[in-house]
């Protein structure tokens, strides 16, 4: 929101209009400009072809959020680079789009879903969820005509054409069926279609994928799922099938008209009958605070969540600790001009932090092996010992921040190297003469000046390895599993990894409002912590 | 500490004091920490000598790779002709590439407008972005995650699966992660360059193509640089973006390979690692006071 102010702030201009000139401006005009105008010409020529054609789409889609969101954004990019005030925002503007649409809308959009029930059996409309309700219920009508029925194809789409009291039709899965005055009819039979390639029956039944796909086959009468559609048992003869639910759009209610049972609509977004079954597809409502109930509460999700709270501060907490604490122990004992080959020995010092991170967690999860066989840990280190790393809730905990302090302490050292190097001379000097020794210098004098200038980057390290979702993931996976609940969810798991699993992204149950309420309460913290962060610092002052 | 003020008689005096208790104090203050530093070394590059080792065994398990380089062959990095890893280091040098330079090219002009201009609105912008780059984009990849599938469905090539897709996401991190190291570099840049160059008559543009870019190259190199590894290495956004095997990238793809307790296939990964990690490696090695600068000017490794 923020942003959007200063855009606004920012279109609004404060200076003075620069004095009329006799000649065109510079953004429009073509004298001595040449090369660079004609660039600027053409890249918005580009522009402006690609976002008409992408504004098409969304009108031919009835996308009208995206449509207003891309004519809004088009518009925006023509008036900026062809007007020859607002200078600074032809600069903004490319980062600034990006950062609107990529960053600024998601963290919005997170806020709605977190207070929807989208997810898996909630994830259309109620329209949509009607349609398909009504679409996987149909029967074969039983006094149903049938039509002698040809395949036909258009691209990858298969369709059907039928003669239906004498006049030829065809129609595709997402084309209701219409008349084609122009197809060839012999015997009754469609045998060619001008727009569709004939598939032969022979073909049909001799590959049996695309049998299958025949058979699943369902062409729409019309544009409403309840007049029902035509379909195949044997790809030579049609027949209407229709749904046996009905739908009372004023009553919002599914009826059967086989069993007679009704369905109500309810404010969970789904169709229950009396007797508490639902039929299964449901659609996206607003739930209000419910996810933040559910994840507080819920016997599945509330114990693990407080675990995982705690063990991500804990890890955070633990790996900024420690591998401060040994990079800085590193920078302290080598930045002694005594000791020879500094410049290598820093090389060898900081080659974890060079190695691609997420190479290094997947390296260390086979190295940590508990097998002595496989894990070489164990085999050269524990002579051949079984002991289970990353199976054993505290010990995965332990190699966690071990395998973290394998990969960030390079970091530290070089940070401490650097402030160590920037303290100033006369300080220590002056505690030397009022006969401080070395620890005494090195509590009351290097350690607090050396605090001040790495806090900023403790705090923001603290907040890297709050979200370190790759570590964790690649590491341990979140294991060794939660035996005391059904949520697959483990020991080792942080806040991320835990949206990770519930959000069914990648595959499984999904629950996309659950996931980002938890996502917001990440946002808190991360909140919290900048907060903190800026106070601490006074960053946010600085800016000039 | 310093003796540079002193006559040099002193000088030389204190020098040679300075050697004799140096070479008296040198076994008990210094000759230990090349002990510590060896232990350090064993510890920091022995994973690293494992993987290199384990990549040249023979046969596809980790087992007869538990002692360092019993076998040395190179039938692990032959067999990886066998997968898709070129396929993926490709998809993976793409996605990073045109990441590093849409980030450098944004978060540069949007440094040189809050660098060079005075408009109302720029202090609230430079703190919003000081604010939004504390939180990381991956934050809300449920969010990304629904936002491609709508979009998908109007604009093919913004959608799930596709990489262009995956590059674009990244790119709205770009401004709030760069913009504020490149504003400090620019600032740095003496506006008495601008000035001249515009009393002779050149355009905003001319001076920002012509004159500061080329002045601010070595900032516009590590923002690339650091861009390009953290993209190299980003997971979960690609995980989550990129739906078909034929478009994973180098973590993606990677992390199938072991992440299965029964199938993994160690000898695999530790070829690929060592060729996925090798250029990042030089590149890291070469350009270190660099990108230690860059660094520890603000951002963390990701």
């Amino acid at each position: 929101m923020s942003t959007q102010q200063s855009f606004a702030a920012a279109v609004a201009g404060d200076s003075p209009p620069p004095p009329r000139r006799a000649r065109e401006s510079h953004a429009r005009s073509w004298n001595g400009l040449g090369v660079g105008f004609l660039a600027k010409l053409g890249l918005m020529a580009v522009i402006n072809a690609l976002g008409l054609a992408a504004v098409w789409s969304a009108f031919v889609n009835g996308a009208w959020v995206l449509l207003g969101a891309m004519v809004v954004l088009l518009v925006l990019a023509d008036w900026i680079y062809f007007t020859r005030r607002h200078v600074p925002l032809k600069y903004l503007f490319p980062g600034l789009t990006f950062l609107a649409v990529f960053q600024l809308f998601t963290i919005g959009y997170t806020g709605y879903v977190a207070l929807t029930n989208y997810g898996t059996g909630h994830n259309v409309s109620q329209e949509q969820a009607v349609d398909a309700l009504l679409s996987q219920n149909e029967k074969k009508v039983p006094d149903s005509p049938s039509f002698p029925l040809t395949i036909v194809r258009q691209g990858d789409a298969l369709g059907f054409a039928v003669v239906q009291g004498g006049a030829a039709k065809v129609g595709a899965a997402d084309q209701p069926l219409e008349l084609a005055a122009d197809a060839t009819v012999v015997d009754s039979v469609v045998t060619a279609v001008p727009g569709w390639e004939v598939v032969p029956k022979g073909q049909v039944l001799s590959d049996a994928v695309l049998a299958d796909e025949v058979l699943a086959l369902r062409v729409p009468l019309t544009d409403e799922a309840q007049d029902g559609s035509i379909r195949t048992g044997d790809a030579t003869i049609g027949a209407v099938y229709r749904s046996v639910l009905t739908y009372d759009a004023t009553a919002q209610t599914m009826t059967n008209t086989e069993t007679g049972v009704v369905y109500r609509a309810t404010d969970e977004g789904r169709f229950v009958a009396d007797d508490g079954t639902a039929l299964p597809v449901g659609w996206k409502v607003f739930v209000g605070l419910e996810n933040f109930g559910t994840a507080f509460t819920d016997d599945t999700y509330s114990g693990p969540l407080v675990k995982i709270v705690l063990w991500t501060f804990v890890f955070a907490l633990a790996s900024v600790v420690v591998s401060f604490f040994f990079g800085l122990v590193l920078a302290l004992l080598y930045n002694d001009p005594r000791v020879r080959g500094r410049a290598v020995l820093r090389t060898l010092f900081i080659l974890p932090y060079a190695f691609p991170a997420f190479l290094s967690a997947l390296l260390w999860r086979g190295m940590l092996n508990a097998n002595p066989d496989y894990g070489i840990v164990n085999q050269l280190f524990f002579f051949g010992a079984r002991i289970e790393w990353l199976d054993d809730p505290t010990l995965a905990k332990i190699s966690l921040v071990m395998v973290n302090l394998w990969l960030s302490y390079p970091y530290w050292f070089l940070v401490c190297t650097g402030a160590l190097q920037s303290l100033p001379d006369d300080v220590q000097e002056a505690a030397r003469i009022d006969g401080a020794g070395p620890w005494r210098t090195f509590r009351s004098i290097t350690l607090p000046l050396l605090l001040v200038s790495t806090a900023p980057l403790l705090i923001a390290s603290f907040a890297f390895n709050f979200n370190n979702f790759t570590l964790i993931y690649m590491l341990t996976g979140g294991g060794p599993r939660f035996t005391d609940t059904s949520a697959t969810l483990g020991h080792t798991d942080i806040l991320i990894s835990m949206v990770y699993q519930i959000s069914g992204v990648s595959g499984g149950r999904a629950d996309y409002g659950l996931a980002s309420a938890l996502s917001l309460i990440i946002f808190v913290v991360i909140g919290v912590i900048s907060a903190l962060m800026f106070r601490r610092t006074r960053q946010l002052e600085e800016v000039n | 500490m310093r003796t540079t003020h002193a006559p040099g008689s002193v000088m030389a005096r204190n020098a040679r004091a300075r050697v004799r208790g140096r070479r008296r104090r040198w076994f008990a203050e210094v000759s230990w920490k090349y002990v510590v530093a060896a232990v350090v070394v064993v510890y920091a590059a022995f994973p690293l000598v494992y993987v290199l080792s384990a990549s040249l065994a023979a046969g596809g398990t980790l087992t007869g790779s538990t002692s360092l380089f019993r076998s040395v062959s190179a039938e692990n990095y032959q067999a990886l002709d066998a997968t898709r890893f070129w396929q993926w280091a490709g998809n993976s040098l793409v996605v990073a590439t045109a990441t590093a330079i849409g980030s450098v090219l944004m978060g540069a002009a949007a440094a040189y407008a809050f660098s060079r201009f005075r408009f109302s609105g720029r202090r609230t912008g430079l703190t919003t972005l000081l604010i939004i780059q504390m939180f990381p984009q991956m934050l809300a990849f449920v969010a990304i995650f629904l936002l491609l599938l709508s979009l998908g469905e109007v604009i093919p090539v913004l959608g799930l699966n596709s990489k262009l897709a995956l590059i674009a996401v990244y790119l709205g991190g770009a401004l709030g992660s760069n913009t504020l190291l490149m504003y400090g570099f620019f600032n740095s840049v003496p506006r008495e360059l601008d000035e001249a160059a515009k009393i002779d008559g050149a355009s905003h543009s001319q001076i920002y193509w012509t004159i500061i870019l080329r002045l601010v190259t070595p900032i516009l190199a590590v923002v690339g640089l650091l861009s390009f590894i953290s993209t190299f290495g980003e997971f979960i956004l690609a995980r989550v973006i990129l739906t078909s095997e034929s478009n994973w990238t180098l973590a993606v793809g990677m992390y199938g390979w072991v992440s299965d307790q029964l199938n993994a296939n160690w000898g695999l990964f530790a070829a690929g690692a060592v060729l996925a990690a090798l250029p990042v490696l030089m590149l890291f090695l070469f350009l270190q006071k660099y990108i230690v600068g860059g660094l520890t000017a603000g951002s963390v490794k990701g």
